[in-house]
């Protein structure tokens, strides 16, 4: 079972380019060949699942000398969302993408990107970890470029800038660490900085880290980029980057190296809870205001990745338990919004929300999806954005953050009041002459957005069932780092 | 130190270059100097003064080989970030190219039709 290990990022990297040979010679190969792709990984996630932590060895070369690849409970988690939210935003995108030319090219980008995320999430090597951030990185220019529009163009040099200034400061961040511990591995890299390193070195790589990370993860003094470059790309590319670039490039990151590796000190805590708490106020009131529905949504996503941010520079059991769980449920919700968006775009030709109307008698299964999405998100019970927002605020109580969880509760009410807007113009009201003649979307991208919101409904409900197996395991080797270095290394 | 020292003026010159400059083609290069200032960095890292190659021949001592020869790994990676530039390199001449073909121009400061 553990040999099946590299599989994970093997058969992505392997079906992307595989493809773009056959579709030479069969034409309409390619999307079913990523299903199939994708419909793997997801079986191998599962069976994985509640698998022993253990490490292997690419190659047979042995850490630290060899570079591995690490199976824990955090990187369950993370495995477990990009396998589930690839399969739904997958089946949505046959259909969708149908619109489109040079599709072979689109399934081969978007292979790699998943090929980057599964990656990143695995890996337990330091440059390992650089070089599949920037094949992921590199897959979502191009990605979010695909339209060739000139606003998609735009957008993805914007991203392109800033995502390439990320990425070599976190180069930078490596080269000095490097320097200081002699070694790549992150498990050796630990056991090294443990026994003791410069203060102001590892100062510098704390801050040369966080705005790395933090340009992935769009937070807010670093976020110019996201509510342009999620909305131009294609839905499903916008579900892609919304639900699980940010997260598995910028937060996942940030947990594993400042908790894991660097071992976490109360004033990065202090930081991340200010970024966290400035992301969510500023996230909510620059979404409040938008009328173009993609847009909003990544307004709303910045805001949710700071209750997550305030979660993890919390760093008391249940703080980070609240937000692994609201990783969870974001990277559903988020997926499942946008994924209506886009459907909504198939059918009447615009994301504007003062043109649509009315669509919940013409399209039923995309608005129940749409309105369950919108309660999620908006904190409402018993979905599963009431539970981890509930968790949140409980730790920010308990550890006596009273203003903080106060300004919590108060985005979550700007976040409801955002998305009642969204279900008035979009859902309810009456239907514009124009789209009468419209039809429910084809049933794939029904499938696609139901998985999504049987998870949405389910997860809140079923959490007795998969919370100790999936939640509690990643929070237990967050607060006990030293955890790792015990099968990460012989 | 003095030679850090410049590394880091490359680096931040080619950030300025990122940042203030308005011509794309101008931006690109700016881009390209500041990761070469950083495979520059790494390559520092692992020199030493009157090094050998880290090739051990029969005939050497074992003790002189560690004290003298340099870090290979630096150089390695450096060979991995070159060609990651590379393809970013490619990735923003293309789409420059195609934002000229949609604006007629090469001006940030004129494509600006989205506002983040």
């Amino acid at each position: 079972m553990q040999n099946w290990l590299p599989l994970f990022v093997m058969v992505p990297l392997g079906v992307a380019f595989i493809n773009l040979i056959l579709t030479k010679f069969f034409k309409n190969i390619s999307a079913y060949l990523t299903l199939i792709a994708v419909l793997f990984l997801c079986g191998l996630s599962f069976r994985f699942i509640g698998h022993e932590p253990f490490h292997y060895a690419i190659g047979g070369w042995m850490p630290p000398v060899g570079i591995t690849l690490v199976w824990d409970p955090l990187s369950q988690l993370l495995i477990l969302i990009v396998s589930i939210i690839t399969l739904a935003v997958t089946l949505f995108a046959i259909p969708y993408m149908q619109q489109y030319t040079a599709q072979n090219k689109f399934y081969s980008l978007y292979l790699l990107m998943i090929a980057g995320m599964n990656g990143v999430i695995l890996t337990g090597d330091f440059f390992n970890l650089f070089v599949f951030l920037e094949i992921a990185s590199i897959a979502s220019y191009a990605l979010v470029a695909f339209g060739v529009e000139a606003e998609e163009l735009e957008a993805s040099f914007k991203y392109l800038v800033l995502g390439g200034v990320s990425s070599t400061i976190i180069l930078l961040g490596i080269a000095l660490l490097y320097s200081a511990t002699g070694t790549l591995n992150m498990a050796d890299m630990a056991i090294h900085l443990d026994e003791g390193a410069s203060k102001n070195l590892l100062f510098f790589i704390f801050a040369l880290f966080l705005m790395g990370f933090g340009l992935k993860s769009a937070m807010v003094p670093f976020h110019a980029w996201l509510p342009d470059a999620h909305p131009s790309a294609p839905a499903p590319i916008s579900a892609m980057l919304s639900g699980l670039i940010i997260k598995a490039l910028g937060i996942y990151c940030v947990a594993r190296i400042f908790f894991i590796v660097l071992g976490i000190v109360p004033v990065i805590q202090t930081i991340l809870m200010a970024l966290g708490g400035l992301s969510m106020v500023i996230g909510v009131f620059l979404a409040v205001g938008q009328w173009d529905f993609k847009r909003l949504l990544a307004y709303h996503s910045i805001s949710q990745m700071g209750y997550v941010m305030v979660g993890i520079g919390l760093a008391t059991p249940l703080g980070i338990l609240g937000a692994l769980f609201h990783l969870l449920n974001h990277a559903v919700f988020k997926s499942l919004l946008f994924l209506c968006s886009g459907a909504f775009e198939y059918t009447t030709g615009t994301r504007q929300l003062k043109q649509l109307g009315g669509l919940l008698k013409k399209m039923p299964w995309t608005g129940t999806s749409c309105s369950v999405a919108a309660l999620s998100i908006s904190g409402v019970p018993p979905f599963n954005g009431f539970w981890s927002k509930l968790i949140i605020i409980l730790a920010l109580l308990e550890a006596q953050y009273y203003f903080l969880a106060v300004i919590t509760v108060v985005v979550s009410f700007m976040t409801l009041i955002s998305f009642i807007k969204v279900q008035k113009y979009s859902l309810f009201g009456t239907l514009p002459k124009r789209l009468e003649s419209i039809r429910e979307v084809p049933v794939l991208m029904v499938s696609g957005m139901l998985i999504l919101t049987f998870l949405c409904i389910g997860i809140g409900l079923f959490y007795p069932f998969f919370g100790q197996q999936l939640l509690e395991s990643a929070r237990d080797l967050l607060i006990n780092a030293g955890q790792y270095t015990l099968y990460a290394i012989p | 130190m003095l030679i850090y020292f410049l590394n880091s003026i490359i680096f931040v010159l080619g950030l300025y270059c990122l940042i203030a400059k308005k011509h794309l083609v101008k931006k690109i290069i700016g881009m390209v100097i500041m990761e070469y200032a950083i495979n520059l960095f790494i390559i520092l890292i692992g020199y030493k003064d009157n090094g050998i190659p880290p090739i051990y021949l029969p005939n050497m001592e074992l003790t002189t080989f560690t004290q003298q020869s340099v870090d290979p790994l630096p150089q390695v990676l450096v060979l991995t970030s070159i060609v990651i530039g590379m393809s970013i390199l490619a990735l923003m001449v293309a789409i420059s190219l195609r934002l000229y073909e949609k604006y007629k121009t090469f001006d940030m400061s004129e494509i600006r039709r989205l506002h983040g």
